[in-house]
């Protein structure tokens, strides 16, 4: 789960990392009484889950009141990369002197969380990796953590001054103990930064939680913002499916991760373009294929539909009852192509005969029908 | 021979009691694998299918002689399931849940450093050697025997390769699902190196998909010590970034781990990469027919061309055998300090599973 950088902050401030104050505002008359209280000059950032908000305008910089109800207004209302913005964090300005990077994140090649930290921050650090890796250092944590000497090791590769070296260190280890308590993926301090009289802040925060962990973070798992995220894939995961939306015109429900995948691949690889990524697990209930169908309906791009199933445990006939049921239900236009290979074949074949649906039994053949549909369709 | 598992496996249940765990033991019962035991803690004494149910592992392991354990736990439980297994020694832990968290794993990883175990999953579908023992969720039916090996990623995708393959006549030695998750027991460097010096494989099928470097870092081992024909499949090639596709492990973050980078790296090690799973058992047959035409080509010439390249082979075989262990996968920790014993999991595996035998004689 991916958090806003204000989330991000609150975990980093009850950590005890230095974080500058600032508050989240929904309006621009709840942003100006904040922007009254700190004074200014002071930032608005907008709070939206993807990145690449600064260079979209959704970062801005204000000194009067005047400038700031109109860029609050503004990017109030922007849309970044599709993602409206519906909350805006409002904070002092602070001088910067030196910008670092400090980030944790799952080094999956050593099975280990891996700190990394740049002396080249405030930009993306894949960016320094490609350009100038010798600016970053890398350290893999251990079942130790991260012990104090090591941070020490990094804190000596950004800066030379020992009472800001001290601070440094004093944040590294914090930032490493929030990963490990909060169950992080990543957790990500860019820019870490210290101002003109020596005093080192954590101006921005990326943090992604484990979403196998939330269940043992209350508090955290409060914070999903259902309203700064894809409706289609706030419903699918209430309903229990796995569900990523795309922008082709070709629904598909299939069972299982990989099949899943590998389906939009032949799509795409037969000259259409899937719509979404949608697995139903390995549950043949009628709730789950009603729920499938009902997001891919409210998906205006959705020509035709592929439902791609293999049955193993699951059985087809189950499957078969389950997507009759749910058509009954909610009543679609849109054309279906069904693909039904494994255990009960024939009997969901049965099923679907008697009701005029025709099912297909291999992959690709399901593919080219899907796209035919589809383009009959449009 | 087959890897991992056989006719002679003794399989235990962990979990046995559970909705999940007692429907698949009756499953791997009926496709005629040994299920010795199954363990739920505080429901000893009973049975379930037929099958003795202890309260731990250790007991199981001293009463049954069971050498893999197939654990059916709720995903906040597995940590602790697979802590017991590793313990009591058994020699394959099989982690069927999905939904374990990170740390959990991260901490696994750390524990199995030098121990005698070797753990497959979690997030898995299990592994299969047909004919002789199923150890998982997957339908056995679709199987077939024969002498190609399978290993993926993925469940679901397995079974619709598995499918075409047993269609296409080609059987399989052993199917492995290694799973989906970001940190697995076992990837694909270590089966590939199982394959590699099994007597029964003649050909390896790898489907990986998107996320992390597993698929790159199968293609190098490749390239240096299997000689073995390896087809593969990458799922996700029009996954968008950023976003988890399922499995936990299948994400595509900061522009590295997708399919294009993966397929493309197969192709430079020259592992032929079908584009759908229907391609697939096509280019295994022109692998082996290839590696066949060689064969008899170089029997054909005769003498000492013959000679020098078995000997080539000869030489190459323990050494890929030898890279079984995580080796491969965990180059030295350039930048961390190494506190944890560099000692591989495997390679402390063989006299530790030799003791448990002996101990086993001596009952």
């Amino acid at each position: 789960m991916n958090l806003h950088e204000y989330q991000g902050k609150e975990l980093f401030r009850a950590g005890g990392i230095p974080v500058p104050p600032g508050e989240v505002a929904r309006t621009v008359e709840e942003a100006e009484t904040i922007a009254a209280r700190l004074g200014f000059p002071v930032v608005i950032k907008a709070q939206v889950l993807i990145g690449g908000r600064g260079k979209a305008g959704g970062v801005k910089v204000v000194s009067n009141g005047a400038e700031f109800t109109r860029e609050a207004g503004r990017i109030l209302g922007m849309d970044i990369k599709g993602h409206a913005v519906r909350k805006i964090l409002v904070t002092p300005a602070t001088e910067i002197e030196k910008e670092f990077y400090a980030g944790i994140v799952l080094d999956r090649k050593y099975e280990t969380p891996l700190l990394m930290v740049s002396p080249s921050g405030g930009i993306d650090i894949e960016e320094v990796a490609r350009q100038t890796p010798e600016k970053i250092m890398r350290l893999h944590l251990d079942e130790r953590g991260l012990p104090a000497y090591r941070a020490r090791a990094a804190a000596r590769f950004l800066d030379d001054r020992p009472a800001v070296r001290k601070q440094l260190v004093d944040v590294l280890l914090k930032l490493a103990r929030v990963y490990a308590e909060q169950d992080c993926s990543l957790a990500e301090i860019n820019p870490l930064i210290v101002t003109p009289h020596g005093e080192v802040w954590a101006i921005d925060a990326k943090v992604v939680v484990d979403d196998n962990a939330l269940d043992r973070h209350a508090d955290v798992a409060a914070m999903r913002d259902l309203g700064a995220e894809d409706p289609g894939e706030v419903e699918a995961r209430g309903k229990g499916l796995s569900y990523v939306r795309l922008d082709g015109s070709i629904g598909c429900v299939v069972n299982g991760a990989g099949l899943a995948m590998a389906t939009m691949d032949m799509i795409q690889f037969h000259g259409g373009k899937p719509a979404n990524f949608l697995d139903i697990g390995g549950s043949s209930n009628p709730d789950k294929v009603t729920a499938a169908m009902n997001i891919l309906s409210r998906d205006q791009r959705v020509r035709a539909v592929l439902f791609n199933i293999f049955g193993g445990i699951t059985r087809c006939d189950d499957v078969a009852r389950g997507l009759l049921t749910a058509l009954d239900r909610i009543g679609t236009k849109l054309p279906i192509v069904i693909r039904l290979t494994g255990t009960n074949e024939k009997e969901a074949r049965e099923m679907l005969d008697a009701r005029g649906m025709v099912a297909l039994s291999d992959m690709d053949e399901a593919v080219r029908a899907v796209i035919a549909r589809a383009s009959e369709a449009a | 021979m087959s890897i991992f598992i056989n006719r002679d496996s003794r399989v235990l249940v962990q979990g046995i009691t559970g909705r999940d765990g007692s429907f698949h033991a009756r499953g791997m019962k009926e496709y005629g694998t040994k299920v010795v035991a199954g363990v739920t803690p505080g429901k000893g004494g009973q049975k379930i299918e037929g099958i003795p149910v202890f309260d731990s592992v250790e007991e199981a392991v001293a009463r049954t002689r069971a050498n893999v354990s197939v654990i059916y736990v709720p995903a906040p439980l597995a940590q602790d399931a697979i802590y017991e297994a590793v313990d009591a020694e058994i020699p394959v832990v099989v982690c069927i849940t999905e939904g374990v968290p990170v740390r959990d794993m991260i901490e696994v990883s750390g524990y199995l450093q030098g121990k005698s175990t070797r753990l497959i999953g979690p997030n898995c579908p299990g592994l299969i050697t047909p004919g002789e023992c199923k150890v998982g969720i997957m339908p056995g039916f679709i199987h077939s025997r024969g002498r190609v090996g399978l290993v993926s990623r993925s469940g679901t995708l397995t079974y619709e390769v598995v499918w075409q393959m047993t269609r296409a006549k080609m059987g399989q030695s052993t199917c492995i699902g290694i799973g989906g998750d970001p940190i697995v027991g076992t990837r694909f460097v270590d089966t590939l190196a199982q394959f590699e010096a099994d007597d029964d494989t003649d050909a390896i099928v790898l489907i990986g998909e998107i996320g992390g470097t597993d698929e790159e870092d199968a293609a190098a081992l490749i390239e240096e010590f299997v000689t073995k024909p390896v087809v593969a499949f990458i799922a996700g090639q029009t996954a968008p970034p950023g976003k988890r596709m399922g499995h936990a492990g299948a994400i595509v973050s900061g522009g590295a781990g997708t399919a294009q980078e993966k397929m493309a790296r197969f192709e430079r090690a020259g592992v032929p990469v079908a584009r759908v799973p229907s391609e697939i058992p096509g280019l295994v047959a022109t692998a082996l027919a290839a590696r066949r035409r060689k064969a008899t080509l170089k029997v054909v010439m005769g003498g000492k061309k013959s000679a020098g390249s078995k000997k080539k082979k000869a030489v190459a075989r323990p050494k890929a055998a030898s890279k079984t262990k995580k080796k491969a996968a965990r180059p030295s920790r350039t930048n961390a300090a190494p506190k944890r014993s560099t000692t591989k999991r495997g390679a402390a595996k063989r006299p530790a599973a030799k003791k448990t035998a002996r101990k086993k004689s001596r009952r």
